[in-house]
């Protein structure tokens, strides 16, 4: 399978599934400390690795649609690494 | 079945002439366990004064970050039939028109799946789906779907938008309130089904200022039907009223909030520049006034209820917007307060308060829009006025 890669507004190429992985753990480290908006995420990844909000929700949204990450409400709706069963 | 816990207090809610959600909850008592058991956890909170749901946590169906309300038995135990009894928000056609066999479907799926127990609708206007437990949410999802149903809005992203019957019934309405909402639905589908805000964002339409559905109070964004041009008038049927008896100085030209009317005892006389198209005369003489010809609505910014922080009104940023397909101007306008309120909004914030907050100028600005009299939601209370940099010739 080609991995579809991702120009950043900084001309850096990124792989999707690189991305992925950067969004991933930094929803794993936050867990416990602060919970995460999607906006939150959007907005950082996007600021420390210069690449477009579009495509680091393309890249969330596959996470949240494999089950990696799931949504959660406590008065407001956060993104979170789903429990172990 | 048989009932399962006595329920002394909620018996009292039976009584007099209204119809009673006791009734109803029993009815669905008789062959269902979630709702034997939801009697007696609501008989236990009257006794108690105290609710025994636990809210929120890990909610809805893979992908999904919206439609389905997590909710938890704090006395599982006691009550096992609900120790789960999550809700789920169906999307409703818009303006509320299902055939009987529609509403059939939803209830068989929700007797299979859940308590059986419905509310139509919520506040938000959804098909509410009451009680069900966590390992049935999936199964119920794939079933809805393949169904042609969809989940609504809940937490931190758009919720299910909802109107007015429009001009599926309606001869005042200035727009079709009914497709503006499925044509909203389906734009914003992302937004609506994955919380990306601050907090929650509700669009309501209302064909005309009578506002059926209070969207003035109750949405984010409220489109309002209005029109630009004159109120369309039928002397003879105004002076049909007069003589059938109706007192159209006192009940017609007198309660003008603009005072823009003037009865003469043959001809009714409207000064449309002052009329602020309430909708007021109108809605009295139905046969002798209608609205005029060039229509569309207006958008007004900003009402919730109070959860945070206080109640709010929406307020006029758009006097008059044509709406007509494709609606890209308005779909335009939307992702730009988006913008917006991602920017400075904090947690939990809602569009009308970080305007509040950050203040109306700053929000036109930013927004793009031109500043415009009706924009005025009240009179200033300060006697200073603070220019910009750019106003001031140097």
């Amino acid at each position: 399978m080609i991995c579809p890669l991702i120009i950043s507004e900084r001309g850096v190429y990124m792989d999707k599934e690189e991305l992925k992985k950067i969004i991933y753990e930094m929803v794993e480290k936050s867990m416990g400390k602060k919970k995460l908006k999607q906006s939150d995420i959007l907005k950082k990844v996007s600021a420390e690795h210069g690449v477009d909000k579009s495509e680091v929700k393309a890249a969330l949204r596959e996470l949240l649609d494999s089950g990696q990450l799931i949504f959660t409400y406590f008065g407001g709706s956060y993104v979170e690494i789903p429990p172990k069963e | 079945m048989g009932q399962k816990h006595q329920t002394p207090l909620l018996d009292e809610l039976e009584k007099g002439a209204f119809p009673s959600f006791v009734k109803e909850i029993k009815r669905a008592a008789e062959h269902s366990e979630y709702a034997q058991d939801l009697l007696g956890q609501l008989e236990l909170s009257y006794k108690e004064k105290v609710t025994h749901w636990k809210h929120g946590g890990i909610v809805g169906v893979r992908g999904y970050g919206a439609g389905v309300i997590g909710r938890y038995s704090d006395v599982p135990d006691k009550f096992p039939g609900v120790a789960h009894f999550h809700t789920i928000r169906v999307n409703q056609p818009a303006g509320f028109f299902y055939t009987s066999a529609a509403l059939r479907e939803i209830c068989d799926i929700w007797d299979k799946y859940g308590s059986g127990l419905t509310n139509m609708h919520g506040s938000t206007g959804d098909i509410i789906l009451l009680g069900t437990r966590t390992e049935n949410l999936e199964p119920v999802f794939a079933e809805l779907s393949s169904r042609g149903w969809d989940l609504g809005g809940s937490g931190s992203a758009v919720r299910t938008p909802s109107c007015c019957v429009g001009p599926g019934r309606c001869e005042w309405a200035c727009y079709d309130t009914l497709e503006l909402t499925y044509q909203i639905t389906q734009r914003f589908q992302d937004e609506l089904h994955r919380p990306m805000f601050p907090y929650k964002f509700k669009f309501k339409m209302a064909g005309c200022a009578v506002d059926c559905i209070a969207s003035i109070a109750r949405a984010d964004m409220s489109i309002i039907g209005t029109w630009k041009d004159d109120i369309q008038i039928d002397q003879d049927e105004v002076r049909n009223y007069a003589n059938s008896g109706m007192d159209i100085q006192a009940e017609i030209v007198d309660m003008c909030p603009t005072g823009c009317m003037s009865w003469d005892g043959n001809e009714l006389t409207i000064n449309n520049e002052d009329c602020n198209r309430c909708m007021h005369c109108i809605a009295k003489m139905t046969k002798a006034l209608r609205p005029g010809k060039e229509r569309g609505a207006t958008i007004l910014l900003g009402s919730k209820a109070p959860i945070v922080t206080g109640a709010l009104m929406s307020w006029v940023i758009v006097p008059f917007m044509k709406m007509e397909p494709p609606y890209e101007e308005l779909y335009d306008l939307v992702e730009r307060i988006w913008e917006f309120w991602d920017e400075h909004g904090k947690n939990r914030e809602r569009i009308g308060e970080l305007i509040e907050r950050m203040g109306f100028p700053t929000f036109i600005k930013e927004v793009g829009l031109e500043p415009h009299p009706v924009m005025v939601k009240e009179p200033r209370r300060d006697p200073f006025f603070f220019w910009s940099e750019e106003d001031i010739e140097k």
